[in-house]
C-alpha cells in the first residue's frame, strides 16, 4: 500500500525520459572510523536523479567510506546528507546497496527470484506476507533484466553478468531511486561492462540516481556521465568529460 | 531383542528418546545459522570453552541445577573476551591466538572440576549422558528448542537477508548487530542442551552436520532449518534405537549417525552430491 506512491516516480523499462527534481546533497560531510582523523574531510555537492556518478580516487582515498556514509552503514561525524532536503537517514527504502561481488557467498542456499524478493523488505517488514503487488513488481523487475528465465537458479549457476544483473533486480524491486555500487566493473570483461554500462545508464534515465565507485580512469568517462575525484577530500565534481582533466587527475593520483 | 522392547517401557528410557528428539531438533534448527553464517570455526572455540565455563560456574555458584546454563553463558562469554583480547593483540593471527587460549582454558577447567572431585559429571558433561538427565533437564531442553523454534521462524525473513548480505540488510534498515547477538546467545542456549546430549567434544557435530546435509539438498536457505530440525531429531531417535542393541555409547552414535547422513547427501544428492548428473 505504502509504496504506491514511491513507485509512480520510477517508469519501468519504458524507455522513456522521466525528468525528476530527486536530488541528493551532502554538506559538509566529514565521516572515518575508529581514528582520530577522519577519512573523508568536508565532502559538499549535489546530484539529481538520471545521472550516473562514478567515484574516483586511489585506495584509501574514501570511496567505500563515502559509499558507506551514504548507504548510512557508518554515521557521519559532520555536515548533513539530504535527500530531497529532508536527512537521508530517515528515508532508507530509498537506498540500494550492491555488494561488491567477491564479498557475495555465491553458495548461499537462494535462487534469483529469492534474492530479488529480497528487495521488498523495506515495504513488507518483518512479517507481512507478500500480497499480488509484490509479486508484480519482483516480475517486472526479473523481467526488466531478462533474468525471468533464469528466477529459478540457484545464484552460483550464473554467469557473472547475470549475477551483477541479479542484484540490480533486487534494487529495482526495492524501487529506490538511489543505487550505490561498490566496484561493479571490476572483475568483468569488455562485453560484460559495455552491457553493464548501457544497463547503469538506462536505470539512470528512468529516473535513479546510480552512484559507484570505480578504479578504471580510461572507461570512466565513457561509463558515467559524472564524476567526482576523491582523495581524502573532494578535488572535483561535475560532468566526467569536464572533470577527467590532467590538473585534476595529478592531484588526485600524485606520483603516478 | 525382547530386553530393548522390555527397556522401552522404563520411564528412563522413554524420558531419553523424548530427550534425544527435542535436543536433535532444535540442535538441528540452530545449525541452519551456523551453516549459513559459515561460522563453525567460531562455534568450535565456544564448545571447547564449555568445559572452563562450567568450572568457573561451579567455582562461583557452588554445583546446582542450573550449573551448566550458567557455565554456558561463561563460555560465551570467554570466547567474547577471548576473541576481543586477540584482536587487540593483533601480533598473532586470531586462530593461532585463540587455539592456545581455548587448549589451556579447557585443560585449567578440567584440573578445576576433578579437583573439586566431580570425575563422574566431567565424563557426562565431556561425552555427554542422556540417560543421566532428570526431569527439570528434558524441560529446559523443551524450553530451549521452543525459543529457537520461535524466534527464527519468526525473524526469518531478515535473519536470511543479514546472512546472506549484511551490508544491503543494514541499509534496508535491519539492525544485524543485534542480529548477530541474538545468533550467538541462542547458540549458547543450545549448546547447553546438547552437552548434556552428546559432551563438549560432539556438541559441534550436532550444531553443523544437520544443516550441513541439508545445504547440499536444498537450493531454499529457509529449508534449512526445519530439514536441519527433522535430520537432527530424527537422526538422533534413530541412534537411540541403534545404540541399545549395538551397545554402542547413545551419544557418540548420534554424532555417527548424524555423519552418516552428511556422507550419503555428500555423494548421493541429486543436484550437489558426488554422483550428480551432469557435471559441469
Amino acid at each position: 500500500m505504502v509504496s504506491h506512491t514511491q513507485e509512480e516516480h520510477i517508469c519501468w523499462g519504458g524507455g522513456h525520459h522521466h525528468h525528476t527534481h530527486h536530488r541528493l546533497e551532502l554538506r559538509g560531510v566529514s565521516a572515518g572510523y575508529n581514528t582520530a582523523e577522519p577519512v573523508l574531510q568536508d565532502i559538499s555537492f549535489a546530484a539529481e536523479c538520471g545521472s550516473t556518478l562514478a567515484l574516483i580516487g586511489p585506495n584509501g582515498a574514501g570511496k567505500s567510506t563515502l559509499l558507506n556514509a551514504l548507504a548510512g552503514l557508518l554515521p557521519i561525524w559532520k555536515g548533513e546528507i539530504l535527500w530531497n532536503n529532508a536527512p537521508l537517514t530517515a528515508q532508507r527504502h530509498e537506498i540500494a546497496y550492491l555488494p561488491q561481488r567477491s564479498e557475495v557467498n555465491w553458495q548461499f542456499p537462494i535462487t534469483v527470484r529469492q534474492l530479488v524478493e529480497m528487495g521488498r523488505y523495506p515495504a513488507l517488514g518483518v512479517w507481512r506476507a507478500p500480497c499480488r503487488h509484490d509479486e508484480e513488481i519482483v516480475d517486472k523487475a526479473l523481467h526488466t533484466l531478462g533474468l525471468h528465465d533464469l528466477q529459478k537458479r540457484q545464484i552460483g549457476a550464473l554467469s557473472g553478468g547475470q549475477q551483477q544483473r541479479c542484484f540490480l533486480a533486487r534494487a529495482l524491486a526495492q524501487e529506490a531511486h538511489i543505487l550505490l555500487l561498490d566496484e561493479p566493473f571490476t572483475g568483468l570483461d569488455v562485453p560484460g561492462s559495455e552491457a553493464l554500462a548501457t544497463l547503469l545508464r538506462s536505470l539512470a534515465e528512468e529516473g535513479r540516481l546510480v552512484i559507484a565507485s570505480h578504479h578504471d580512469l580510461v572507461t570512466a568517462t565513457k561509463i558515467f556521465d559524472k564524476a567526482l575525484l576523491l582523495r581524502r577530500q573532494l578535488i572535483a565534481y561535475g560532468s566526467a568529460a569536464d572533470v577527467m582533466t590532467p590538473d585534476n587527475l595529478n592531484q588526485t593520483f600524485p606520483g603516478v | 531383542m525382547n530386553d530393548f522392547v522390555q527397556f522401552l517401557y522404563e520411564p528412563l528410557a522413554q524420558r531419553s528418546l523424548w530427550a534425544c528428539g527435542v535436543i536433535g531438533f532444535s540442535n538441528g534448527f540452530v545449525s541452519a545459522l551456523v551453516v549459513l553464517r559459515r561460522s563453525s570455526l567460531q562455534i568450535g572455540t565456544l564448545s571447547c570453552a564449555l568445559l572452563p565455563g562450567i568450572a568457573l560456574a561451579i567455582l562461583l555458584f557452588g554445583l546446582f541445577q542450573l550449573s551448566i546454563l550458567a557455565g554456558a553463558i561463561i563460555a560465551g562469554l570467554l570466547v567474547g573476551l577471548g576473541s576481543l583480547f586477540v584482536s587487540r593483540t593483533s601480533r598473532l593471527d586470531q586462530d593461532t591466538a585463540l587455539s592456545v587460549l581455548h587448549t589451556t582454558a579447557f585443560a585449567l577447567g578440567y584440573i578445576i572440576l576433578i579437583g573439586l572431585g566431580l570425575q563422574q559429571k566431567v565424563d557426562d558433561w565431556l561425552f555427554g549422558n542422556i540417560m543421566s538427565m532428570a526431569d527439570t533437564d528434558l524441560w529446559i531442553a523443551y524450553i530451549i528448542g521452543a525459543i529457537a523454534v520461535l524466534s527464527i521462524t519468526a525473524l526469518q525473513r531478515p535473519l536470511i537477508i543479514a546472512l546472506f548480505d549484511p551490508r544491503a540488510a543494514a541499509t534496508m534498515g535491519i539492525p544485524t548487530r543485534l542480529l548477530n547477538y541474538g545468533i550467538f546467545a541462542l547458540i549458547i542456549l543450545v549448546l547447553v542442551s546438547s552437552l548434556q546430549a552428546v559432551g563438549a567434544f560432539l556438541t559441534l557435530g550436532l550444531l553443523v552436520a544437520p544443516a550441513a546435509t541439508m545445504y547440499l539438498l536444498t537450493d531454499r536457505a529457509s529449508w534449512l532449518f526445519w530439514g536441519g530440525g527433522l535430520i537432527g531429531g530424527l537422526g538422533a531417535i534413530a541412534a537411540f534405537f541403534l545404540s541399545y542393541p549395538l551397545g554402542w555409547h547413545l551419544g557418540a552414535t548420534i554424532i555417527v549417525v548424524l555423519g552418516t547422513l552428511f556422507l550419503l547427501a555428500y555423494i548421493f544428492s541429486p543436484k550437489y552430491g558426488l554422483l550428480r548428473g551432469n557435471q559441469n
